[in-house]
């Protein structure tokens, strides 16, 4: 991978963390209305995934959906706009963070049913077969989507008419607060999983499809992974699953108690850090420089306070503008 | 003009909307070389292809949500499900994905998708082939449900519909798909959606009624002609929207309403019609409205027991009776 690529994951990594962050504290501060899911720990996934697809590629996204939206292009200003619910928001304040969507960069949705946006993104895949437009789509979901219905039915559809779609399960171990599956290190003794596979890449030769499980903390990896299904699919090939083994520091939403983690699991996990350890790296490769990353810093933290100075400045929705765009 | 069935008309609306707009595909299960499992894309596949009619595995919630997938990304599927009692397995899908996504995306995009489905008893096909959710689907904001009663109306409403940018579910009654009536050539013959159809005058008892249920409600209107009660028959045509202006002038007119329904009543369309005419045509009424339909129990086997559920002429022209006491 190039030194240019590289710099650029490690800046769109940073984004999203520092996005997260402030949304984090915004919604501590009473500022954002709803309920909140964050993304913080699991950077690596989407900024790999979008940044191996073009800006006309589909995407669907899940109620932890805020990085897959940054990643895929969107601007953190009309972002934090939806968030504060004004009228300058991608959704027009009719969204908010689980609804957050820009279809005109390819983004059909965050989405708050879980495995729901499953067949959706297999249906942008169907039109870009049935209209030969090239195009792909990547559909993110959680280890906990992956028992859905939609998932099983939408998987077996597209491997059986070679859709080109590629399905990217962020296994983060947790669906809400149940854990899936044991990690390998903390087993909890005498407990039972609703998952009895450990790895959710093993449902792909029911499909008669690739399956691939990736390190999500590892952004080059995830972007090498993601690149091969998508030149997989564009041929032609079909769908290819792959699973990202990676993390959410945070709870299922903000504002609930950490009470069914090891404390030494959430630190482990820390540890493992895909900003940071992607930052060292290419301190190591001399990619970048220490100043560098100072510079980076600076930079992403200025674009998000302008952002949400953006946001905060931009008018209320009007009562009226509730009843428009329900039909077409 | 030619003679044809519902069920041919439906064939020929989608043929000559396929002709006219490649963006528009099926999906279904046996709607390929089968032709449908009431035959209503019976030569399609011939015709069109394997990639424009679409035999999917039984996966309802799989192939219904591609179906919005692929509407709101720029195609204009027509989703076939056997029968519409396994809705509920596409529900989230039409409920939560296709009526939510252009309102709650800000009106950026839109879901122009036909979900096609056969609805109805009398075919002693008991609970899980028989019943009918219109009004389930008409109270979800950004949807719309197109019912048509007659061949002329189901080619024009359905070519309506596969035009419309909405995501529309067309429901069709098994009972009557063989019914043949005259019906248009004309490759740009349509009729638009949420536009009710006065099917008979009539000037002292006014029937909303829709589907199937329009020839029960002739039929009693005939018997009771001779009785020298001039009934008014509505076919509503679509539930959503509702042709609230045609209703309101028949009762105007009639000073008596009746809603006729195939299915239940609680919380049903009749339940809509009833309430809608109360608020804002109280003082034309002569008479308390009434609602007829199916007693509130799922579709029993027996057949004797199906009939006795269902609503059926003699039920119709005795309940209007009492209305001109």
């Amino acid at each position: 991978m190039e030194a240019s690529m590289k710099k650029e994951l490690y800046i769109d990594m940073l984004r999203l963390r520092r996005f997260e962050e402030n949304v984090r504290d915004l919604f501590a501060a009473g500022e954002l209305p709803g309920f909140v899911h964050l993304y913080i720990g699991e950077e690596a996934v989407a900024v790999g995934a979008c940044s191996a697809i073009h800006s006309d590629d589909y995407i669907t996204s899940t109620h932890r959906g805020h990085g897959h939206v940054l990643a895929k292009g969107a601007q953190p200003d009309k972002m934090f706009a939806e968030l504060f619910a004004k009228s300058t928001g991608y959704n027009k304040a009719k969204g908010g963070s689980m609804h957050l969507a820009a279809p005109q960069l390819g983004i059909l949705g965050a989405n708050g049913i879980v495995g729901g946006g499953i067949p959706l993104a297999t249906g942008a895949a169907m039109t870009a077969k049935l209209t030969n437009s090239g195009r792909v789509a990547l559909c993110f979901f959680g280890d906990g989507a992956s028992a859905q219905g939609t998932f099983h039915e939408s998987v077996n559809i597209a491997a059986s008419y070679n859709l080109p779609c590629v399905y990217i399960c962020e296994n983060n171990l947790y669906a809400g607060g149940v854990k899936q599956n044991f990690d390998g290190e903390y087993v909890n003794e005498g407990m039972d999983y609703p998952r009895k596979l450990k790895d959710v890449a093993d449902r792909a030769a029911a499909y008669g499809i690739p399956g691939v499980i990736v390190n999500g903390n590892d952004v080059e990896a995830v972007h090498d992974a993601v690149k091969a299904a998508t030149d997989r699919a564009r041929a032609g090939e079909g769908p290819t699953l792959i699973e990202c083994k990676t993390y959410k520091w945070r709870t299922h939403f903000e504002g609930e108690p950490d009470s069914y983690r090891p404390p030494e699991e959430v630190a482990r996990w820390k540890e493992l850090c895909p900003v940071h350890c992607f930052g060292q790296k290419l301190a190591q490769e001399n990619v970048l420089s220490e100043q560098d990353l100072l510079d980076i810093d600076q930079q992403v933290n200025k674009e998000m306070q302008d952002a949400i100075a953006f946001a905060r400045n931009s008018p209320d929705p009007t009562d009226a503008q509730a009843l428009e765009d329900v039909y077409a | 003009m030619s003679k044809m069935s519902i069920s041919k008309a439906i064939v020929a609306a989608q043929r000559e909307e396929m002709l006219r707009d490649e963006k528009v595909y099926i999906m279904g299960l046996d709607v390929g070389p089968y032709g449908g499992a009431f035959g209503c894309t019976k030569g399609l596949w011939k015709e069109f292809g394997s990639e424009r009619v679409m035999d999917m595995p039984i996966a309802e919630a799989g192939y219904t949500g591609i179906g919005v997938g692929s509407a709101a990304t720029g195609m204009r599927p027509i989703v076939e499900l056997q029968y519409s009692d396994w809705i509920t397995i596409a529900s989230d899908q039409l409920v939560n994905q296709a009526a939510n996504m252009r309102y709650t995306f800000g009106g950026t995009l839109s879901v122009p998708m036909v979900l096609r489905a056969p609805v109805g008893g009398g075919i002693s096909a008991a609970s899980q082939h028989s019943h009918m959710f219109e009004s389930w689907f008409a109270f979800v904001p950004g949807l719309k449900v197109v019912m048509p009663s007659c061949a002329s109306d189901a080619k024009g409403l359905l070519k309506s519909a596969i035009r419309d940018n909405n995501p529309v579910i067309f429901f069709e009654h098994k009972a009557i798909y063989d019914m043949v009536e005259e019906v248009p050539d004309d490759a740009d013959y349509t009729v638009p959606l949420g536009k009710a159809k006065v099917v008979r005058e009539g000037s002292d008892v006014t029937i909303v009624t829709y589907s199937k249920m329009v020839h029960d409600s002739l039929a009693a209107a005939k018997i009771l002609e001779a009785e020298g009660i001039h009934v008014e028959v509505v076919d509503l045509r679509t539930i959503k929207p509702m042709d609230t202006d045609t209703i309101l002038q028949s009762v105007r007119k009639t000073n008596r309403l009746a809603c006729v329904q195939e299915t239940w009543l609680t919380c049903s369309v009749a339940s809509e019609v009833s309430a809608f005419v109360a608020e804002h045509a109280f003082d034309d009424l002569d008479c308390p409205i009434c609602r007829i339909g199916a007693l509130d129990v799922p579709a029993p086997f027996a057949p004797n027991m199906e009939a006795y559920v269902l609503p059926d002429v003699d039920q119709i022209v005795t309940a209007i009776r009492g209305m001109m006491q």
